[in-house]
């Protein structure tokens, strides 16, 4: 892949690329329905992508184990990769790219230069920070000096992935290499998180186009995620959620109640907790996800969620408190010493305090007997 | 041996006996509710998902004792500023210099069961002791804290803004499985306020003899006969 030819729109890309304008049609329209648009947005849709020059770029990859990219070029739709990966020129990408070593390298800062303060930054992985970031370096430069050389002429940053967006599991208790998140580092840029391990291709590619196509920044929620796609919990696009409202919980993976299709909340699922999209876009052309596949969600579009675990149980145990500190070990030995404690106090009441409880049962006792009727 | 002369006083009014039982029945059926949210039983086996609705209802059960006890709560709020001297505000928080008097009064004689020498008669707390209404006070912010996190957990599915204005509780606390963490370990916390407070109010009752459990039933308790101002014509016993 060489410094793409900026004057091109998206759509004589395609056409290029030997795409008729039917297949175009097609791909806007499927697109515009996963980034939440309604209907009548399509024509829309497809004049900017006919109209706007395509926009560069540059995808880094630092700690991470490439399963974004994996997820990303698995997109159900067949121009999604084609559309992203030709037509949003792609200028550098470790993973994907022909190029290689200097001649790679030298094709990015190229690029960087032409299009600088227009392109979109892609981050995949975390970025290490301890003993001067030596645990991830590309051509001998550390991520972090990487990261702020790529980030000081882009546009916005996208961010692919939970790595880059909220560390990871490298970042994971205890974080051996001081792992942060790119928005620990760059401060000054619009920051959009798509996370997940890895997140769909289809929200990966749909972000990407809400950014071509409105040049605009898509709403956000709390933690830096675009609304259209983590605004709901997996748990309410669950298609096992009536099992859940019914009370018909499967207890035991495989069971034949989990393969009825019974909630499976009490294996631990964290559908309830947690923002993705996975209910309603699934994987791999639609054709499943994990819940539908039997297991529970594990939550991994969530902050920091590697150190949520354990993942088959339905409370996270908060570390600091002992190993295996759960709310309800915690909570029964609290409650039991309140109780244990109270037993015992009322056997001393007992003990200590008999002058008081004698002496008034016996002038009770007295004012019994000298009662008037 | 002379037995002592106790009068009749008016301590706990209707709005603080109706808040108290109100929240009893609430608070139980919320920590009902709530276990059976936290590790709900595989009952209902054999049943078509589309007939049956159960944990659903107990999800709405937990909800509505939710709201009627953040409503009482927030009567309560109301009567601390216009209710008698036991229920005002002033009352729970140990801030005067008698109050904490009062206090150490309790710890030494009733908590470690010592005799308190220099004992007078100001010693025994016509409505709560100080130490209780400052438990009270403590469990009061708890509560609140319950509240926060059990409407940030409603805020994003609930269509009504007042469970959303607390929707940056979440991110605050780092998710929403942080949420339910901190709700679910509280429970046991009230679970324990419960087992303690309970304990008490039988232990004073046993030890005292002077109405401490059906106070809260009648709003009278007995109080030494010395206590009361003599010179009112009007007295009644
Ligand atoms: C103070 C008394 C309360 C107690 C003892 C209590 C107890 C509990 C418990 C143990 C859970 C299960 C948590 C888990 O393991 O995930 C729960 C869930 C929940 N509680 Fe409470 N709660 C109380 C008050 C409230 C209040 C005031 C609200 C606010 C409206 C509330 C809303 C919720 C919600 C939304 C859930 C999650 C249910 C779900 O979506 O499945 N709770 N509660
Ligand atoms: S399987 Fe998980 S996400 Fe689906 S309804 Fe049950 S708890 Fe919710």
């Amino acid at each position: 892949m060489t410094t793409s030819q900026q004057k091109e729109t998206y759509l004589d890309a395609l056409l290029e690329r030997g795409y008729s304008r039917r297949d175009f049609m097609k791909f806007v329209t499927f697109i515009t329905a996963y980034m939440g648009l309604e209907h009548s947005m399509v024509s829309q849709v497809a004049k900017a992508l006919e109209t706007k020059k395509r926009i560069p770029v540059i995808w880094e990859h630092f700690q991470e184990c490439t399963g974004c990219t994996e997820s990303f070029i698995r997109s159900d739709h067949p121009i999604v990769a084609d559309i992203i990966l030709d037509s949003i020129s792609l200028d550098y990408t470790d993973t994907l790219m022909a190029a290689a070593g200097h001649n790679a390298e030298s094709a990015k800062q190229k690029s960087m230069k032409e299009n600088y303060g227009k392109y979109i930054l892609i981050v995949e992985g975390a970025v290490p920070t301890k003993d001067g970031g030596v645990y991830c370096t590309i051509a001998g430069r550390t991520a972090v000096d990487i990261l702020k050389e790529s980030a000081a002429g882009a546009a916005a940053i996208i961010t692919f992935g939970s790595c880059s967006a909220y560390g990871g599991v490298q970042a994971a208790y205890p974080n051996p290499t001081g792992s942060v998140p790119v928005d620990a580092i760059i401060k000054d840029k619009p920051i959009i998180k798509v996370p997940g391990c890895p997140p769909i291709s289809e929200v990966m590619t749909g972000v990407v186009i809400h950014y071509a196509v409105f040049g605009t920044i898509p709403e956000l929620d709390s933690i830096g995620r675009p609304k259209q796609f983590y605004g709901k919990r997996v748990h309410d696009s669950c298609y096992r959620r009536p099992y859940f409202d019914a009370g018909l919980f499967a207890e035991s993976y495989d069971s034949e109640e989990a393969k009825k299709g019974y909630c499976l909340y009490k294996l631990g699922c964290r559908g309830p907790v947690t923002y993705n999209a996975c209910g309603f876009m699934e994987w791999n052309n639609g054709v499943s996800f994990p819940i539908k596949s039997g297991y529970p969600c594990i939550g991994c579009s969530e902050n920091n969620f590697w150190d949520n675990g354990p993942f088959q149980e339905r409370l996270v145990n908060i570390s600091g408190f002992g190993i295996e500190a759960t709310a309800d070990k915690i909570g029964k030995v609290v409650l039991g010493v309140a109780a244990g404690g109270a037993a015992l106090h009322a056997i001393a009441t007992n003990v200590l305090k008999r002058k008081e409880i004698k002496e008034s049962i016996e002038s009770g006792m007295e004012n019994e007997k000298h009662l008037n009727s | 041996m002379s037995s002592l002369v106790f009068k009749r006083v008016y301590v706990w009014e209707l709005a603080v006996r109706f808040f108290h039982w109100i929240t009893v029945g609430s608070m139980i059926v919320l920590i009902i509710t709530g276990f059976i949210i936290a590790d709900p039983p595989a009952l209902n086996m054999h049943v078509e998902a589309s007939n049956a609705y159960l944990f659903g209802y107990i999800r709405v059960i937990h909800f509505t004792a939710a709201y009627l006890v953040m409503a009482v709560a927030l009567f309560r709020l109301y009567w601390a500023f216009a209710g008698n001297q036991f229920a005002h505000w002033s009352y729970f928080i140990p801030y005067s210099k008698k109050a904490i008097k009062n206090i150490l009064h309790v710890i030494k004689s009733d908590i470690l069961l010592l005799k308190d020498r220099n004992e007078n008669l100001e010693d025994v707390s016509i409505g709560h002791n100080r130490l209780a209404a400052f438990s009270y006070f403590i469990m009061g912010l708890l509560f609140i804290f319950q509240a926060m996190t059990g409407l940030a957990l409603l805020s994003q599915t609930s269509g009504w803004w007042f469970p959303k204005m607390f929707a940056w509780i979440v991110p605050l606390m780092g998710g929403e499985i942080h949420v339910r963490y901190w709700h679910h370990f509280l429970t046991w916390i009230f679970m324990t306020f419960i087992v303690i407070h309970v304990y008490l109010v039988l232990y004073h009752d046993y030890v005292e003899a002077r109405g401490e459990v059906s106070s809260m039933i009648s709003g009278f308790k007995f109080v030494r006969a010395e206590r009361i101002k003599k010179d009112k014509e009007t007295q009644k016993d």
